[in-house]
């Protein structure tokens, strides 16, 4: 059932969801993209590219759009698949809400912890990879339709790396080629 | 309370790009106001760094639980989480309808391998930041060609971080120590 899964599939990425936005992107991808099909590839990378624009996290964001679009898909009307975004933006925040509850409550001392400490000397390298697969997974033909994606990219990525172009200006920079170069 | 809510939503409302954009606005507007001292601040970063969810949340519940325990708690998430809820969600009812649009549908043909390029960037200068080298590596290595190539969930890939760090720490590093 759609709204038991989402409601799974969100308090899942809240709970493994370590290591900040680019990190989280790799699980919910495998999540709403490769396993329940909610949304397509490109649609996924479309929300990539509006949570940069737009305030707030790219966690929040895309349980707001995923959940709206994965209820309103399912067949839903407009009204009831908000219920859908909000569904899946709470589930998104209530394991770290329980989790900061519970260390605030029992003054449980997270800093300077040896067994967090321990945990992160794998968790971090492990971020990285996260990120890696994240960028590798969104890396196929449905996103590289032509040389001229090839290009872009590599203009993108030199000028982001390099020149730290702000990712908004990026974004925007992006877009106008695309309007031009797909004219 | 609903000072408190007014504070968080305009942080929420005001950091474009998520995460560690809205830090420096927390920072200012909590510590301006005396909720909570700079230190306090420093600390409860590194612990929200080091849980699971978004960051940016996070943060904002430690500080409602300090000042006005669970209520203001609840009032500070939802304070962050409600602008840029209610901003995608003006997006998802209006995206689906213009992403047909020849001209949308262009310019997201420009964006999309853009965007693949700025994950891709913070995947070297994350790894400079922290530092590594050598065989460790071949983890993040592993890590990302196991969700690529062989479709693990990236959960498992968290799971065996964890373990693998407290397993390195508490067998390999004592057995270090004592030689």
């Amino acid at each position: 059932m759609i709204w038991l899964e989402l409601l799974y599939v969100y308090l899942k990425i809240g709970l493994f969801g370590f290591g900040g936005g680019y990190a989280m992107l790799s699980l919910i991808q495998a999540e709403v993209v490769d396993k329940y099909g909610w949304i397509s590839l490109q649609e996924f990378t479309d929300i990539v590219a509006i949570s940069q624009m737009t305030p707030g996290p790219i966690g929040i964001n895309s349980a707001t759009y995923i959940g709206y679009t994965a209820i309103h898909n399912a067949g839903y009307s407009m009204s009831v698949s908000v219920l859908g975004s909000a569904l899946a933006t709470f589930a998104v925040c209530l394991p770290s809400f329980i989790l900061v509850l519970v260390i605030s409550y029992y003054f449980v001392r997270v800093k300077n912890n040896k067994y967090v400490e321990a945990a992160f000397v794998g968790l971090r390298p492990a971020t990285v990879g996260l990120i890696a697969a994240a960028a590798l997974m969104l890396m196929n033909h449905e996103n590289f339709i032509d040389y001229k994606s090839y290009i872009i990219f590599a203009a993108a990525f030199g000028m982001t790396w390099k020149l730290k172009i702000h990712p908004i200006l990026m974004i925007l920079l992006a877009g106008v080629a695309g309007l031009v170069l797909y004219s | 309370m609903f000072t408190l809510f007014l504070t968080f939503a305009k942080i929420g409302l005001f950091t474009i790009g998520g995460g560690y954009a809205m830090l420096p606005l927390i920072e200012r507007e909590v510590v301006r106001r005396g909720w909570i001292t700079q230190e306090e601040f420093i600390d409860l970063f590194s612990v929200a760094q080091s849980l699971p969810g978004v960051f940016a949340v996070n943060i904002s519940i430690f500080v409602g639980y300090k000042i006005r325990r669970l209520p203001g708690a609840m009032v500070c998430a939802l304070g962050t989480i409600l602008p840029s809820f209610l901003i995608i969600l003006f997006i998802a009812l209006f995206f689906t309808r213009v992403a047909d649009n020849e001209i949308v549908e262009r310019v997201f043909k420009g964006i999309r391998p853009a965007v693949v390029a700025l994950i891709a960037v913070p995947v070297i200068t994350t790894a400079r930041t922290l530092g590594l080298k050598g065989w460790i590596l071949l983890i993040p290595v592993i890590a990302a060609s196991l969700i690529w190539l062989a479709g693990f969930s990236p959960v498992w890939i968290v799971l065996a971080a964890i373990l693998g760090g407290l397993g390195y720490t508490f067998l390999i590093g004592e057995k270090i120590k004592k030689h």
